[in-house]
């Protein structure tokens, strides 16, 4: 199994280790819902260092993002602005979502998951035919990812005043090159907060730094739950080569405009469009008595659907999930909970925004 | 290493049975069980007059990661439930033994229990599993 540069500091902070896509990665460090709820109220951080950065170079790094994405990147206008888009098979179907970061016209930074780097990397590199560009793969980097109400001052707390005067106007979604770091407000909570790349060898002596600045270890099993609160779509289990972003609550990434960009699964989307999409991504919020889980059959007036990511929700205090239905359910359902129907509440998919529930 | 009393019986499906000595039994889950499951958010008491048979599901502990039934480790009737894990089911975890105790049983054979695993034996069994 692989570990990340901060092994040795998980296994210090008490973690619980489990594989995960083949890292050893830290569940929890004692308490999954402390470390949730240091989150909400305060600041975290999370070893994302398994995760798959990649540099694109080249003249026509633009025009091979605007074929590869469903997203379009010609809205990244300045740089160091993030996208988040899904890369679709020709059918259509998600082969992984990512966050791109536009650096130059040349040049962007590409972040994409662990669990799919094998492929992602083969597609990436079988698209890049005809093209005047490259990609190379930044293992050399760990990554962090600081969240929390608190986070970004916490951060703020260890740096020089002429790297605050860099990392502080940064507005959501936006990043920047700080010599050797790459520092963006970015994040998987609905918190505010930085997601952080830096040489790995610096790894020890950055994580020692934010501990002393009040800043949490936390594990996977609260980055789960903190993403489904957030109303966040997980890669393989909310979405996967099966199913289209259209019927993943993805439609708001597929960028339409221009109708002449011909991206990979433009057609089949559309096609899809024009019959009629038959399901809808959707909240729900249990009712009756226990706890949601992923693949429990839902089942509306309209017909059958299910979830595709349910847990317990630790700042709502109750049982919270994500999951595709007919289209045409309505505002009730009943989830079937090891054979006993108990009914839900068929809500938007977001829940918690900035530590406050958004649950009318 | 998790804290395993010896006054009471287990069962390899890690429950904890204290005989009261009158043919009663007050059952909960292990404190081993309750690390491996995690902080727990609901708990599916069983139902009060039920009769069950050694082995029988029961009800069901849930943490925020998975759900995990609850096995009679002996055989008779539910005549209490831990009502107060409704509202708290984290005292499980806090306090397996004592305050997250889960239900109680009229035992059908008060000779069953010589069937049940002691301390020692639960103990090895929990370490072979590390």
């Amino acid at each position: 199994m692989q570990r990340t540069p901060f092994y040795s500091q998980h296994l210090e902070a008490g973690a619980k280790m489990v594989d995960f896509a083949g890292w050893e990665m830290p569940i929890h460090y004692g308490s999954q819902l402390q470390e949730h709820k240091q989150v909400r109220s305060d600041a975290g951080m999370f070893d994302v260092s398994h995760m798959v950065v990649l540099d694109l170079q080249g003249s026509e790094a633009k025009p091979y993002l605007l074929k590869l994405l469903a997203n379009n990147v010609d809205k990244l206008k300045e740089p160091g602005k993030a996208l988040y888009s899904c890369m679709l098979t020709a059918e259509g179907g998600v082969i992984d979502d990512l966050i791109v970061y536009y650096l130059s016209a040349t040049s962007y930074r590409l972040v994409v998951n662990a669990a799919t780097r094998a492929k992602d990397l083969a597609w990436m590199q079988a698209q890049l035919q005809g093209f005047d560009a490259s990609l190379t793969e930044r293992s050399d980097l760990a990554m962090l990812a600081v969240q929390g109400p608190n986070a970004r001052a916490k951060v703020f707390s260890l740096m020089p005043t002429d790297e605050i005067a860099i990392a502080e106007p940064l507005q959501p979604f936006y990043g920047a090159q700080i010599g050797t770091w790459f520092i963006a407000r970015t994040g998987y909570t609905g918190e505010d907060g930085f997601e952080m790349m830096f040489p790995a060898e610096q790894a020890a002596k950055v994580w020692a730094a934010l501990i002393q600045a009040g800043i949490a270890p936390t594990g996977l099993g609260a980055r789960d739950t903190l993403r489904l609160e957030a109303g966040m779509n997980l890669y393989g289990t909310d979405m996967d080569e099966t199913t289209s972003p259209l019927t993943s609550g993805l439609a708001w990434t597929i960028a339409w405009q221009p109708a002449e960009r011909d991206f990979i699964g433009r057609q089949a989307l559309e096609a899809e469009k024009a019959a009629g999409v038959q399901q809808k991504w959707v909240g729900l919020v249990l009712e009756g008595k226990g706890v949601l889980r992923n693949h429990m059959r839902v089942i509306c007036e309209a017909g059958e659907g299910e979830i595709t990511s349910g847990s317990f929700s630790p700042t709502l205090g109750l049982a919270i999930a994500l999951a595709r239905v007919p289209a045409a359910c309505g505002d009730h359902c009943l989830v079937d909970i090891r054979g006993k129907l108990q009914p839900a509440k068929v809500v938007k998919p977001v829940f918690v925004r900035h530590g406050q529930s958004v649950l009318s | 290493m998790s804290n395993v009393p010896a006054n009471l019986k287990y069962a390899d499906s890690h429950e904890w049975i204290l005989d009261h000595g009158d043919g009663t039994v007050t059952i909960g889950i292990t404190d081993h069980a309750q690390a491996l499951l995690g902080d727990l958010v609901f708990v599916e008491l069983p139902e009060i007059g039920s009769i069950l048979s050694a082995g029988d599901e029961c009800g069901v502990v849930e943490s925020v990661k998975a759900a995990s039934d609850i096995y009679a480790p002996i055989g008779g009737e539910v005549f209490e439930v831990n009502h107060e894990l409704d509202d708290s089911p984290e005292l499980v975890n806090t306090d397996p033994y004592e305050a997250g105790w889960i239900f109680k049983l009229k035992l059908e054979n008060s000779s069953d229990l010589a069937a049940l695993l002691s301390a020692d034996a639960y103990g090895e069994l929990v370490a072979s599993e590390a």
